[in-house]
């Protein structure tokens, strides 16, 4: 049951940073991503490729993130203007198109047998692994808490807050909207690297097939959740949403009314659910956003 | 003195529309000059050409004698050319206050450097940055409204927030579109002084506006355009007896 409970802590923990790297992109300046699942699963390749050849975890946290922002980078460059409508598509496409190339580039990453064996190189002395893993990622994920919540309050995020309400106004003020975009977008993809170097690391084998759309979906959902836009809300969003995906699966033992995959979809309909109360209990009639 | 601002040969068409038809124009350094026309004659395009969110189909645009028709709205902005929106673009969901604190250049808070480093030095930047908005608000009047939302101002303070973003960032010329349009008699003697103010501190404007008292007042030349080109320009009292100007106007009604 403890391990239960520290395992679905420590998946909260990885979506938080795939989730705070959103809301950096979308929540704070207004860049839809539907495949930030991309920046995730190339994060938990680059991890795991890189550790299997002996490289310890930070590091290979770090490369994840350059990888995998750089990246973000280029899909960017590769997005006329970094306009809503192009991006939505150029998003989901660029993540199903980095899925199947882990899928079919068997030389590179192992094609649908995905790696195994991935190393897990943390111990804290006096603590399991798995404990230990969840205090080394949860001290991550504050500095990446730290860092956007900075980001957001800075002047720097009173610019990206203002591209999203209009960005016509912040280039007639004289701001380079598209360095500023671009930046965002670098930025979001890194800490999704990061979440996914971790993926890699905790899960020790990972394969293409747990890098679908609905990843992408899961981390848009958590950020709605949250209140686009606020950091703390974002993280309080990424708990629920893993609660109700992965914490659902205990009531497998107590429910004999539904069988497993029954359940499964009972889970994918809690989730709808609790969006679409808060949606219209947030956005109804008669509120603004 | 010389010419800040100098158009030759400007075209650009919409579709099957001729929005500005071989415009030239020039406007005098230090001075505030009247753009004039009818509905529909193109007069903010030819401010969104200038400042560089629209591309000329043809033309050319000097600002302080060097070409800009080519640069981005930033790049043009980031030279000292600023204009206003006829439609304000308050940012609703930021105060008035940070409407303005959004607007000075090279904030070393802008930097994503900024965030990684101790906040003393972007704590004293925006102190700074806070004074000069304030004595902007001050400026247009507007300073009681500082801190709420700017979607709950009104529209004539919506207008008196354009001009003080503009303001803000002490430009050499300011474009402003109508910036009495739909405000109070009033508020418009008031922003009259304040456009005064702003030239007298050395500031050139070019003002698009349909209040003929506010253009006789204000402005020692005025520009008539009509379907996007210049008929007439001269003094105002010369404009008001210009027949061709009259048959402009007369024209744009019965259509
Ligand atoms: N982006 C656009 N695409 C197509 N047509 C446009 C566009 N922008 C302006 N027009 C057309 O160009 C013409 C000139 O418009 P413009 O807004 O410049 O006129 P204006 O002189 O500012 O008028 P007003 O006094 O009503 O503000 C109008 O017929 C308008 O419909
Ligand atoms: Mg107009």
């Amino acid at each position: 049951m403890t391990a239960y409970l520290v395992a679905i802590l420590i998946f909260a923990v990885i979506y938080g940073f795939v989730a705070l790297g959103l809301n950096i992109q979308w929540g704070l300046t207004g860049l839809i991503n539907l495949g930030q699942v991309a920046f995730f699963a190339v994060g938990a390749y680059c991890a795991a490729l890189t550790t299997q050849a002996g490289l310890p975890l930070l590091p290979a946290l770090v490369l994840a993130a350059l990888v995998s922002g750089s990246l973000g980078g280029a899909v960017a460059l590769f997005t006329p203007r970094l306009r809503e409508d192009y991006l939505a598509i150029v998003t989901l496409g660029f993540s199903e198109f980095v899925r199947l190339i882990f899928l079919n580039e068997k030389w590179l990453a192992g094609g649908p047998d995905g790696i195994a064996g991935i190393p897990r190189p943390v111990t804290i002395p006096g603590l399991d692994s798995e404990t230990s893993f969840l205090v080394i990622a949860a001290v991550l994920l504050a500095v990446a808490f730290w860092f956007s919540q900075r980001l957001a309050h800075f002047p720097i995020g009173r610019t990206l807050r203002a591209i999203r309400e209009d960005e016509t106004v912040v280039a007639s003020i004289g701001k380079p909207t598209l360095t500023y975009k671009t930046l965002a977008f670098v930025l979001g993809a890194a800490l999704a690297g990061i979440g996914g170097a971790l993926f890699a690391s905790y899960l020790t084998y990972i394969s293409p097939d747990m890098f679908g759309p609905n990843v992408s979906i899961y981390v848009l959902a958590a950020v709605l959740l949250g209140r686009q836009g606020s950091t703390l809300g974002t993280l309080a969003g990424t708990a629920v949403v893993a609660v109700l995906l992965e914490g659902t699966r205990l009531l497998k033992d107590y429910i004999t009314v539904v069988d497993g995959v029954q359940l499964a979809a009972l889970r994918l309909m809690a989730l709808g659910l609790a969006l679409m109360i808060i949606v219209a209990v947030r956005y109804g009639p008669g509120r603004r956003a | 003195m010389s010419n800040l601002l100098e158009i030759a040969g400007l075209n650009k068409r919409f579709g099957g529309l001729q929005a500005v038809d071989r415009c030239e124009l020039s406007v005098r350094e230090g001075s505030i000059t009247g753009l004039i026309g009818p509905n529909g004659a193109g007069k903010t395009t030819l401010f969104s050409i200038i400042s560089g969110f629209t591309k000329p189909d043809s033309g050319q645009i000097r600002f302080g004698g060097r070409r800009i028709e080519g640069l981005g709205a930033y790049e043009v902005a980031r030279r000292g050319l600023r204009r206003t929106f006829q439609i304000p673009r308050e940012l609703k969901e930021m105060s008035v206050l940070e409407n303005l604190m959004l607007v000075p250049e090279g904030q070393f808070g802008d930097r994503l450097l900024s965030v990684l480093l101790p906040g003393a030095r972007v704590r004293q930047e925006e102190q700074v940055n806070e004074a000069a908005a304030r004595e902007v608000l001050e400026t247009v009047g507007l300073a009681e409204k500082a801190d709420i939302a700017a979607a709950r101002l009104s529209g004539g303070q919506k207008k008196l927030l354009e001009l003080a973003r503009c303001l803000m960032s002490r430009p050499r010329l300011m474009l402003l579109d109508e910036p009495t349009a739909g405000v109070n008699p009033t508020l418009i003697r008031h922003l009259m002084k304040v456009m005064q103010k702003v030239h007298a501190s050395g500031i050139t404007l070019l003002i698009i506006e349909h209040n003929m008292n506010v253009i006789m007042e204000l402005c020692e030349r005025v520009v008539v355009l009509d379907r996007g080109h210049v008929i007439a320009a001269g003094t105002p009292a010369e404009i008001q007896q210009n027949k061709q100007v009259l048959d402009a106007y007369l024209g744009g009604v019965d259509a």
